[in-house]
């Protein structure tokens, strides 16, 4: 089993994201929750760094904070997955632990 | 009546929910239009997410109050501006936000939208002749 990260910060203010990634093993789990959501969307200063981190990290966004900030799922990187708070509890069940980037 | 009127300028650089400065803002911006002062918003870095429309957050349990931004011109605002930089590093276009009317009780004066996109040459400008900057 592998670790599930959750990044909360928005890559734009925080280096949580680019830590995270930094550290993330191959197979792992992250989960991008509240303004952590902001680096899931298409054609943003992020998206090279993200982009990058799916060839060898699976991603996903909590569908409720991404609707919350006004985007649709139309808007996110391909490659990304959307989860509800029910998914999230499964992704943190399937994972050996959760590592959460502040 | 006095007729000092300040240049006040509110400068917003964070993305609503995440933390409670967005809120506050628009509080003081609100709390502040009781006063004769000429009101003008910049919204810069992640502070342009405050615009985005479509906001919906009734899945996380909080007050959805994106849609007070579009009342900003009946509480003396006269004029928002966005930075263009900052809407580009998000992929974000003039398209993706609230488009805010503004319109003079007295003159019937109306400008359909003040939200207005401005390079950092304007920016500077604008903060240059500010009397008084809050910074949220």
């Amino acid at each position: 089993m592998s670790i599930l990260h959750t990044v909360n910060k928005s890559p734009f203010e925080r280096t949580s994201l680019d830590s995270c990634l930094k550290f993330a093993a191959p197979g792992a789990a992250v989960l991008l929750i509240e303004d952590g959501v902001y680096a899931a969307l298409c054609d943003t200063s992020a998206a090279a760094l993200v982009k990058d981190a799916l060839k060898t990290v699976k991603i996903y966004v909590l569908g409720p904070d991404l609707k919350a900030r006004g985007f649709a799922e139309g808007r996110l990187i391909p490659g990304i997955g959307v989860v509800d708070y029910v998914g999230f509890v499964d992704l943190a069940a399937a994972s050996a632990k959760v590592q959460a980037w502040l | 009546m006095s007729e000092i009127v300040k240049k006040f300028l509110y400068l917003n650089r964070k993305a609503p929910y995440g933390t409670i400065y967005a809120w506050e803002s628009l509080e003081v911006v609100l709390i502040g239009a009781a006063f004769d002062q000429v009101v003008s918003l910049m919204f810069m870095d992640d502070g342009v997410y405050q615009l985005v429309k479509g906001q919906d957050p009734s899945g996380i349990g909080m007050k959805n109050f994106s849609p007070t931004y579009r009342t900003l011109g009946d509480y003396e605002v006269k004029n928002v501006y966005v930075d263009h930089d900052s809407l580009a590093a998000r992929g974000l276009s003039a398209d993706d936000l609230v488009r805010i009317a503004w319109e003079d009780v007295d003159t019937e004066e109306e400008v359909e939208n003040i939200v207005t996109v401005i390079d950092r040459a304007r920016g500077c400008e604008l903060m240059a002749e500010a009397d008084v900057v809050f910074s949220f």
